[in-house]
């Protein structure tokens, strides 16, 4: 049954230092960004935090920019923000990609990638994404920042390395200095409002520097070391053949370790990675 | 807890007084009576709910009242200048792409945002401006049909 309006309270601070303030009380609030995923658990009856912070209204988090050798993104930048950027098709491009099969218009409009980190779900669609692009976190609390590297990031179903008091306030990856090749596919219930049952998000610079994460197969999205280590050996022996991916395949489905959940079972996870990663390293091999 | 929330409803500038985590489109609904947004899903699903708020689309039934609070927003009622209809509406009508009515507020909506958006969109431009609503009736395609026909009709009227 949906939660009581009454029964919680919102708060709309008007800058970044009066909500880390806020946080810093450690009375255990809720922040709410475009609110995709929170107002979900409200209408649910699921949402278990009374006090809430609405960071919605902080511009100061929004913006792309590339800054030093970095392309930074705004914790509060939409999916809708993400696929009509330049910046984000030129030097992150599988991210783009990412944000054009998420959800719906109307949901990439709220939606945003500081939310959809936080939320921390294994079926997530940007954090594959963001893992091929090896980026970065930055942390804000009252009592300073931190970046943190985004493959350290979740440490197991819905857990993270960010504490209570703390703020995604921006992502960063490192500007796309030479040709990239890249892969983004997910595959759910349908192609849109659905969430992944299986994804799979890949980049190939300078030739043999390969990076492939899967998304809703395990616990939380994972970098797929031995299949990077394989691709990129065979990539750089120019041995790429037909024979060599059907090898790096079953390797791939073997440590990917797909699970059984309310969203689908380990077998079918199994068969779409095994397609999907087909798909993904045949793509590199023209 | 109640909060003011500020903010221009098809034009006119509006207050309510109402709990921040009340949702967007009870506020549309009960505290302003324009009933035309509907809820199908309540989670974000269906699109009934769709108005426009800041000129973007969003599922008003995800939005608490608190952070619509200084926006502009546009319902089903603001989209007709008076009595003439918009071009989608028109096209709707004329194509049999409204059954129960269940859906089409928001289909509507999501209708005129898309033609603002991409002038004379194709087949997959439509499904795709319109994959976050749901309809039951219709099957869509003459639904796909108004949208075209209201796409012409735009490009046509100076
Ligand atoms: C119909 C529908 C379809 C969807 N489809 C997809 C899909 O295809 N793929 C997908 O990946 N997701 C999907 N989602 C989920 C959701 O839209 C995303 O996860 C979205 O990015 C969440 O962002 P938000 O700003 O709305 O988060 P919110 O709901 O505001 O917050 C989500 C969580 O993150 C925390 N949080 C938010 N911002 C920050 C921050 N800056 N710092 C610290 N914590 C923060 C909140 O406290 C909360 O725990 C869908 C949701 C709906 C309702
Ligand atoms: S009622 Fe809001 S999307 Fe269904
Ligand atoms: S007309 Fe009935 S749901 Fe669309």
């Amino acid at each position: 049954m949906r939660g009581d309006a009454h029964a919680h309270t919102l708060v709309a601070p008007a800058d970044l230092d009066s909500a880390l303030a806020l946080l810093a009380d450690n009375k255990g609030h809720r922040v709410l960004a475009g609110g995709t995923d929170v107002m979900v658990a409200f209408e649910r009856g699921l949402l278990r935090d009374a006090r809430l912070i609405s960071i919605w209204q902080l511009d100061e988090l929004r913006g792309i920019a590339t800054v030093g050798r970095h392309l930074t993104i705004g914790a509060l930048t939409t999916y809708t923000d993400l696929i009509e950027s330049s910046l984000v098709a030129e030097h992150a491009p599988t991210l783009a990609a990412a944000a054009r099969d998420t959800a719906a218009v109307a949901i990439r409009n709220r939606g945003t990638i500081g939310g959809n980190i936080a939320n921390a779900s294994p079926a997530a669609d940007l954090p594959p994404a963001l893992l091929v692009h090896d980026c970065e976190v930055e942390l804000r609390s009252a009592s300073g920042a931190r970046w943190v590297d985004y493959a350290g990031f979740h440490t197991g179903y819905k857990t993270t390395v960010m504490r209570p008091d703390e703020l995604i306030v921006r992502v960063r990856v490192p500007l796309v200095d030479a040709p990239m090749r890249h892969f983004y596919r997910k595959v759910g219930t349908r192609r849109a409002q659905a969430i992944s049952k299986v994804c799979i998000s890949a980049s190939v610079r300078r030739g043999h520097d390969v990076r492939i994460a899967f998304g809703s197969v395990a616990p939380t999205v994972v970098r797929a070391r031995i299949v990077e280590r394989e691709l990129a050996s065979a990539l750089a022996a120019g041995l790429l053949s037909t024979e060599a991916v059907s090898r790096i395949v079953a390797l791939g489905v073997a440590e990917a370790r797909p699970i059984d959940d309310i969203r689908s079972t380990a077998e079918y996870r199994g068969r779409v990675t095994r397609n999907l990663l087909r798909e993904c390293l045949m793509s590199f091999v023209a | 807890m109640k909060s003011q929330v500020r903010c221009s409803v098809n034009g006119a500038a509006c207050s309510f007084e109402v709990p921040p985590m009340a949702r967007l489109l009870d506020v549309l609904r009960e505290e302003a009576n324009l009933t035309g947004t509907k809820e199908g899903c309540g989670e974000g699903e269906c699109g009934a709910c769709t108005v426009i708020m800041d000129g973007r689309i969003v599922n008003s039934c995800l939005v608490p009242a608190l952070q619509a609070d200084g926006s502009t927003i546009t319902t089903i009622e603001g989209i007709a200048k008076g009595n003439v209809l918009h071009a989608v509406q028109a096209a709707f009508i004329s194509h049999g792409g409204a059954q129960c009515g269940m859906c089409t507020p928001g289909m509507v909506i999501a209708a005129v945002d898309l033609l603002t958006r991409v002038v004379n969109p194709d087949e997959n431009q439509i499904r795709e401006g319109l994959a976050g609503n749901i309809c039951r009736c219709t099957g869509y395609t003459k639904i796909f049909d108004a949208v075209r026909e209201a796409a012409r009709l735009l490009a046509s009227t100076p």
